[in-house]
């Protein structure tokens, strides 16, 4: 194997991995303010086609991506109406949120599909990853905010308590895990493979979602598991490509197994898990009890 | 001000779905509107149109067959909380394993081959829908992911079946399998029409589910553990048995409603054998609230977007994906309606 190929599969890797550090590290801060947003799948979706529709029609790139992060928080506020307002079921919203998605991007981007454009490259994003997983670590465990958004995560009674209001804390985070995984999708429609196709973030929303239990919630693990299962994703693709005689759809698994195996080992220690996840993922706040 | 009722109310229960229809039709016409269609032509031709013929309802009960039956499994996991949402999954393993018996025995004309087939499916969907359940009991991972998970590990096998080993050899390598032999089909009720005797399974396997919740022990032991997990616990019942229990349930309903999508319409196995029927029963046992006769009237309503939106392609023009926007908002609705359940709300101060 020479220089040459091992640099352009590290290059691959970094490229393809790039959109789930994005996802990942917008649905940790929305877990870690207490909240489980299983919608990633469909906000990452709706993301990569308002990006890629906005850039056929304006042929700006900014517009494409601020549109696409705008289309991250209208999503993601509609979620957090409905959890935080009307106290709906995390786990129930956040399906319907992904299903919403699903059908919204490919009635978007129905007239769009084989549209060619010119894709952008990625590497100022991928840059970008690895500084916003940094200053959300700097954020979480350095400054006053991260430590009442932990606050809110771990004990949102307690947080009332003190004054805080929770509500608007996991709005907040809602919202930018939104824009974040807007931004994954948007990266993807326009740098990854610029082009749109229905459901063409083949399911990274849910892998972003087992990263976070991977990193057991901690910002620069979630840079760690993302690097793990891309490289994994990429490395299976070139033994691919360098002809071994093995069925292909066996290699399409691999990325699916992998994800369950690494949920195993995780898992399987509960005290971990337990001292690890924020106490209050998934309970509504109700400030009347 | 929003206050917490000391008890869920009923009425409430009964009108939220309700509610949650009638505010999707609202936003449906604002939706047709803004695309620059007459709202009532546009509902009339998603809602009324498709069933306005024998033919259209035949179509209704071919679809709800295995929404209702997928979504009656669900059921069993839902009341207890636990997050399966990989019945895609179970279903295509469902059809692996019975429509393999199918093809196995495709110049076979008997009896018992249906029977079978069906036994089959049930088996395939159980296993993979225990794969997760024992991952949770013995591993404690979160359902929710490894369910999903397996769903795409699934949808890769059948592709590797029906491209590779169980290829029909005449096929002209089409990505599909052999047809099953005629005795291998459901059996079409009435002559022309395509609804089958899927359609008496599944209803004889809600009446089945019905009585299992509200008559047995194992019913009972569900709905405690769903509204309360301490209670269950002081109570002594096994929450590994009841986990286990429910996935295997869900997976063999699944599983069976695979089997009877590739023995009734399609009568072989391909690539795509299922609209996503696996991910929209989750809506319908929402809707449904999780009650037998609620789930069978939330599959028609379900299966009337899958109709309508076809129709909306067709005599509209509009993409077909505006079905699972009408999915997804009824959800939303639903969900946020669920509030008058158990909270009231009043304009005095308290």
């Amino acid at each position: 194997m020479s220089i040459e190929l091992i640099i352009g599969i590290l290059e691959i890797i970094l490229i393809a991995t790039t959109p789930l550090v994005f996802a990942g590290i917008g649905e940790l801060v929305t877990e870690k303010s207490g909240v489980l947003n299983l919608g990633v799948e469909g906000m990452m979706l709706v993301g990569a086609v308002t990006a890629f529709v906005t850039l056929v029609i304006t042929g700006s790139y900014f517009l494409a991506f601020f549109i696409s992060i705008l289309s991250g928080i209208v999503m993601s506020g509609l979620f957090a109406i409905l959890v935080l307002f009307l106290m709906s079921n995390q786990i129930a919203t956040g399906l319907a949120l992904t299903i919403f998605g699903i059908g919204l991007s490919s009635m978007l981007g129905k007239e769009y599909i084989g549209t060619p454009i010119d894709g952008l490259s990625p590497w100022l994003f991928v840059i970008f990853s690895f500084v916003i997983v940094f200053l959300i670590s700097y954020f979480f465990y350095k400054t006053k905010m991260g430590l009442i958004l932990r606050a809110v995560g771990e004990s949102h009674n307690s947080a009332h308590a003190l004054g805080y209001s929770v509500i608007k804390i996991r709005f907040l985070s809602i919202l930018f895990g939104g824009s974040m995984c807007a931004l994954a999708g948007s990266y993807i429609s326009i740098c990854y493979a610029p082009m749109w196709q229905e459901g063409m973030t083949a399911g990274r929303g849910w892998i972003a979602l087992a990263l976070v239990v991977f990193a057991t919630w901690k910002p620069e693990r979630v840079l760690i598991g993302a690097y793990i299962f891309g490289g994994v994703t990429i490395l299976q693709m070139n033994l691919q490509a360098l002809g071994l005689r093995f069925p292909g759809q066996f290699f399409s698994m691999a990325p699916y197994i992998a994800t369950i195996i690494v949920l195993v080992l995780i898992s399987s220690n509960r005290l971990r898990i337990k001292l690890s996840a924020p106490a209050s993922l998934t309970i509504p706040f109700y400030k009347g009890r | 001000m929003i206050i917490s009722r000391s008890q869920s109310s009923n009425i409430m229960n009964f009108f939220v779905p309700i509610i949650a229809i009638v505010l999707t039709l609202i936003t449906g016409s604002i939706i047709f509107l803004l695309l620059g269609f007459d709202p009532i032509y546009a509902l009339y031709t998603f809602f009324i149109s498709p069933i306005s013929s024998s033919y259209g309802v035949s179509e209704l009960l071919v679809k709800a067959t295995p929404l209702a039956l997928i979504a009656i499994g669900l059921a069993f996991c839902f009341k207890n909380n636990i997050y399966n949402i990989g019945a895609e999954g179970q279903l295509t393993m469902g059809a692996i394993f019975g429509g393999g018996i199918g093809i196995l025995f495709h110049d076979t004309n008997a009896f018992w081959l249906l029977p079978l087939m069906i036994f089959a499916g049930a088996i395939g969907g159980a296993l993979w829908g225990l794969i997760p359940a024992f991952l949770k009991t013995k591993f404690n991972t979160n359902e929710i992911l490894t369910s999903l998970m397996l769903v795409y590990v699934a949808l890769f096998i059948l592709d590797f079946l029906v491209v590779g080993p169980w290829k029909d050899p005449n096929g002209f390598s089409f990505p599909k399998s052999r047809a099953f032999s005629e005795s291998g089909r459901m059996p079409l009720l009435f002559d022309g029409l395509r609804v089958h005797f899927g359609l008496i399974v599944t209803l004889f396997l809600i009446f089945v589910s019905w009585f299992v919740f509200s008559k047995t022990m194992f019913g009972f032991q569900l709905k405690v553990s769903g509204f309360s997990p301490k209670a269950a616990r002081y109570a002594g019942f096994n929450q590994t048995t009841l986990i286990f229990l429910a996935f295997g349930i869900c997976g063999a309903f699944a599983g069976i409603a695979g089997l009877s999508e590739v023995s009734g319409p399609i009568g072989l196995l391909y690539r795509d054998i299922s609209p996503n029927y696996g991910f929209t029963a989750i809506i319908v046992a929402f809707l449904g609230r999780l009650h037998p006769v609620g789930i069978i009237f939330a599959s028609l309503i379900i299966a009337l977007t899958y109709l309508g939106a076809e129709d909306a392609q067709l005599f509209l023009q509009i993409p077909s994906a505006v079905g699972f926007i009408f999915q997804g908002l009824v959800l939303f609705y639903l969900l946020g309606a669920e509030l008058l359940i158990n909270y009231k709300l009043t304009f005095k101060r308290t």
